[in-house]
């Protein structure tokens, strides 16, 4: 008995942290049909804020416990810092590419190797260049944009302006690579350590087993983020502007919803959820520039058997592959099959996916498999409307 | 359809993007290698150290890099070797392994190197090896591996499987007991070490109770903690060869299932002092390594070298066993170079290179017949600070073994370069 539970509780576990990964996508997904192969590295962002939270935290503490409470704050700045920075990546790349979902996947790739990069190489001396080149380009255009001639001159205006502005901040960056405390990476491509606070470390006594409370943390979070999505799109007046934007774009804009406005604040959310995600996981793991990668393809997964544009559906289908996950992986289904005479074969044939890449294996049959009988995921989207 | 970019809109852009690369390129840093003036040019020796600068390894390799290039600034500001000073030049192998034997030609044909440094993951040795072989050229290679391979054109300086991974499990049977939990990452190290471990613990008496991989990079580990306490409900031993990030969560995750080291002693064959701080101290306190070669190690040699790490690098930075191997390696290069007198008659490097013994950090080693050498074995246990008390040691050095002798199909095989008639692979009892 307890050990059912501690199997449905691994299951979920495994489950919550799929789902909570991929919320943000199902939503960007679903609302707005756009694959954004950088929502891992939006998930990178969150888990590297986190990593800043941490470290004031760990300043301010005093040996009074202060320590334990970054968390609180972490999850608020994680969500805010990937929400800005899928805000310029809609504003910046993919309002221009709407409805054209092959140029959408390549540049999200793109910016998704780009975001790899720079944490990577990230110090106070491309912080300056770049800081440098925005304002010297995005300066000089706005300040050109006043002239009456605009129009004609704008192929000029960026032919001039761009390698410019890049070469002077190139020189300027040049110039300063001599200071080694500007020159020194912030985060490096080291992995880095975020420290669970202690207050999660521990684990709920069951039995011979132990639940740990860090896994109870990140259901609870993601149990919590359902319901603010939920009472966002459904009770919220932005959320309702939202949907209405989703099902009928060209009467919503007559209505006089500002669907650029729209567009920007869906994508910052799904954005801001990937940052959550990103602070849940330093709990299971390190903070490294990879770490968005570890998670995109199984988010993909969920969203695609849950059907797009659905949440519910994507619920559903986290749970099926965490809890099926772990009842291969673990063997438990395995031993349920050697209790039955009849079904020994059975029994051999699952201890063969007994092993968490064999696992894995047999998962991704199952969903291609899956696949193939129903087509667009547990949930379809009837007709062009995206429900929730 | 819309024709998107017009003709002119785009010779514009292009001409922008053109004009920038070529000021990028000129603003580059100049510190940066160049490769002109390929080929030997009297004065220096040209080397070639060949890691992942980018990319998932880059963790790792880049400590590798920085210890043997303070191993060349030091033999450069003593006078080089044989009065001629080494000159660098670093390839980037960014994790992936066609690029590894597309840089490793580069080095050779183009750079004309003497010697190249290189490699950290067996694939991307196996990438590298056929491009030194067809080439007869060299490569030293400073990471424990999983044995079974013994190339003429491949030094081998750190441990063989007999060097780390078989004293670990016997030490293991004597002090922690005979059940063991093998947890690897699903590529060729940990299969081909769990393979050895097998057949070792059946011929020494001890079980293998549970066997399971993980992918590399995943941080799943939640169904491998439900087969642990399933499979050793009153604790014993788990052998360890994950790599890399998956070591953080399989740590965090048995620390949050209760699994101590008391009762769940964890020996790691991948997990070193610069491993302990990117993992994290406080959920490896405790738990077991082995290697050749730990900071802590007590010799003269190991505090000098230690001090003039730190002096170049930083005082936070700790040093471990891929790192010492890499630094022993240039010096063993070196002293085989001036026993040849020219270092790019490469038979002749070779020839002298066996037989070299070195003072390194970690104590006297020395280069066997089959490339590989001969170093102490030690197990130390991760104390607060990061770094390792050493708990065990061998009495004497280990003279390495690149066939295994556990494995039935490499059992009775030896290697041996100095001698023309035996080669990469032959049997011992007719020798």
């Amino acid at each position: 008995m307890i050990e059912l539970a501690v199997g449905i509780f691994n299951g979920i576990g495994i489950g919550s942290v799929l789902l909570i990964a991929a919320l943000g996508l199902a939503i960007v997904f679903g609302l707005m049909g756009v694959i954004n192969l950088a929502h891992g590295e939006l998930m990178m962002l969150g888990a590297y804020a986190t990593f800043v939270v941490q470290n004031v935290f760990r300043d301010l503490d005093a040996g009074d416990g202060v320590f334990g409470l970054y968390i609180i704050v972490a999850l608020p700045v994680a969500f805010l810092v990937s929400a800005i920075a899928g805000l310029i990546l809609e504003r910046g790349v993919i309002r221009f590419l709407y409805g054209r979902p092959l140029e959408t996947l390549l540049a999200t790739w793109g910016v998704s190797l780009i975001l790899r990069q720079l944490v990577r190489s990230v110090n106070w001396l491309l912080t300056i260049a770049i800081l440098l080149f925005c304002a010297l380009f995005f300066g000089g255009m706005w300040l050109l944009r006043r002239r009456p001639n605009w129009e004609g001159m704008k192929g000029w205006a960026i032919a001039i302006l761009l390698p410019l502005s890049l070469a002077i901040a190139g020189v300027a960056g040049w110039a300063m690579t001599g200071n080694a405390a500007l020159a020194r990476p912030w985060f490096g491509p080291r992995n880095l350590d975020v420290r669970t606070p202690p207050w999660l470390r521990g684990g709920f006594e069951l039995g011979a087993y132990r639940l740990p409370y860090s896994r109870m943390f990140i259901i609870v979070l993601t149990i919590l983020c359902l319901v603010g999505i939920y009472w966002f799109f459904n009770r919220s007046d932005w959320g309702l502007r939202i949907r209405s934007v989703t099902q009928n774009r060209n009467m919503s804009a007559c209505l006089g919803i500002p669907t650029g406005t729209v567009d920007a604040l869906t994508f910052a959310l799904g954005s801001g959820l990937a940052g959550i995600a990103g602070c849940a996981i330093t709990l299971l793991g390190s903070v490294g520039p990879n770490v968005g990668q570890n998670y995109i393809v199984d988010t993909f997964m969920v969203v695609v058997v849950g059907g797009v544009g659905n949440i519910f559906g994507a619920i559903i289908a986290a749970l099926t592959i965490g809890v099926s996950t772990y009842l291969l992986g673990s063997g438990a289904l395995a031993r349920v099959f050697e209790d039955i005479n009849s079904l020994q074969f059975v029994a051999e044939f699952l201890r063969f996916f007994t092993s968490t890449s064999m696992a894995r294996v047999m998962v991704f049959a199952l969903i291609i498999a899956f696949l193939q009988v129903k087509p667009s995921g547990i949930f379809p989207q009837k007709g062009r409307t995206a429900e929730l | 359809m819309n024709k998107g970019l017009g003709r002119r809109k785009f010779l514009w852009y292009g001409s922008a993007a053109f004009g920038t690369s070529l000021i990028l390129k000129a603003c580059a840093d100049p510190n940066s290698p160049t490769t002109a003036g390929a080929g030997a040019n009297g004065d220096t020796i040209k080397v070639g150290i060949l890691h992942s600068l980018s990319g998932t390894m880059a963790i790792s390799e880049t400590t590798v890099v920085e210890a043997e290039q303070l191993a060349i600034q030091e033999i450069n500001a003593n006078g080089g070797v044989n009065g001629k000073q080494l000159e660098v030049i670093v390839e980037d192998g960014a994790s992936d392994w066609p690029t590894f034997a597309e840089k490793a030609e580069k080095l050779i044909d183009q750079d004309g190197v003497a010697v190249v440094f290189g490699c950290w993951t067996s694939a991307s040795r196996q990438a590298v090896k056929d491009v030194f072989e067809t080439r007869d050229h060299m490569l030293w290679y400073p990471v424990q591996y999983e044995g079974q391979e013994c190339s003429k054109n491949i030094f081998y300086t750190g441990a063989a499987p007999n060097q780390q991974i078989e004293p670990a499990v016997q030490w293991l049977l004597d002090n922690k007991g005979d059940e063991f939990f093998l947890v690897g990452s699903d590529y060729v190290f940990p299969r081909t070490a769990n393979t050895i471990i097998k057949e070792q613990l059946a011929a020494e008496g001890g079980t293998v109770v549970g066997e399971d991989y993980i992918p590399l990079g995943s941080t799943e580990v939640t169904p491998i903690i439900a087969r642990i306490q399933q499979a050793l409900p009153d604790g014993g031993v788990i052998f360890n060869t994950l790599n890399g990030d998956s070591n953080v969560a399989f740590f965090t995750q048995m620390q949050g299932a209760g699994m101590d080291p008391e009762r769940y002693p964890v020996m790691s064959v991948s997990v070193a002092e610069e491993e302990v701080q990117q993992i994290g101290v406080d959920l490896l306190v405790g738990h077991y390594a082995a290697w050749n070669y730990f900071q802590t190690v007590e010799t003269p040699e190991n505090e000098t070298w230690v001090e003039a790490f730190k002096a170049e690098y930083g005082q936070d930075r700790v040093t471990n066993d891929p790192m010492e191997s890499a630094y022993l390696m240039v010096y063993l290069w070196k002293q085989a170079v001036e026993q040849a007198g020219d270092a790019y008659d490469l038979e002749a490097v070779r020839a002298a290179a066996i037989g070299q013994s070195f003072q390194a950090p970690q104590g006297l080693v020395t280069m066997n017949e089959n490339h590989h050498i001969s170093q102490m074995v030690r197990i130390g246990q991760v104390r607060d600070d990061g770094l390792f008390d050493i708990v065990w040691a061998t009495d004497d050095r280990v003279d390495p073994e690149p066939w295994n002798q556990y494995v039935p199909e490499t059992q009775g095989y030896g290697c041996d370069w100095s001698d023309p008639n035996k080669g990469g692979r032959f049997r011992l009892d007719e020798a």
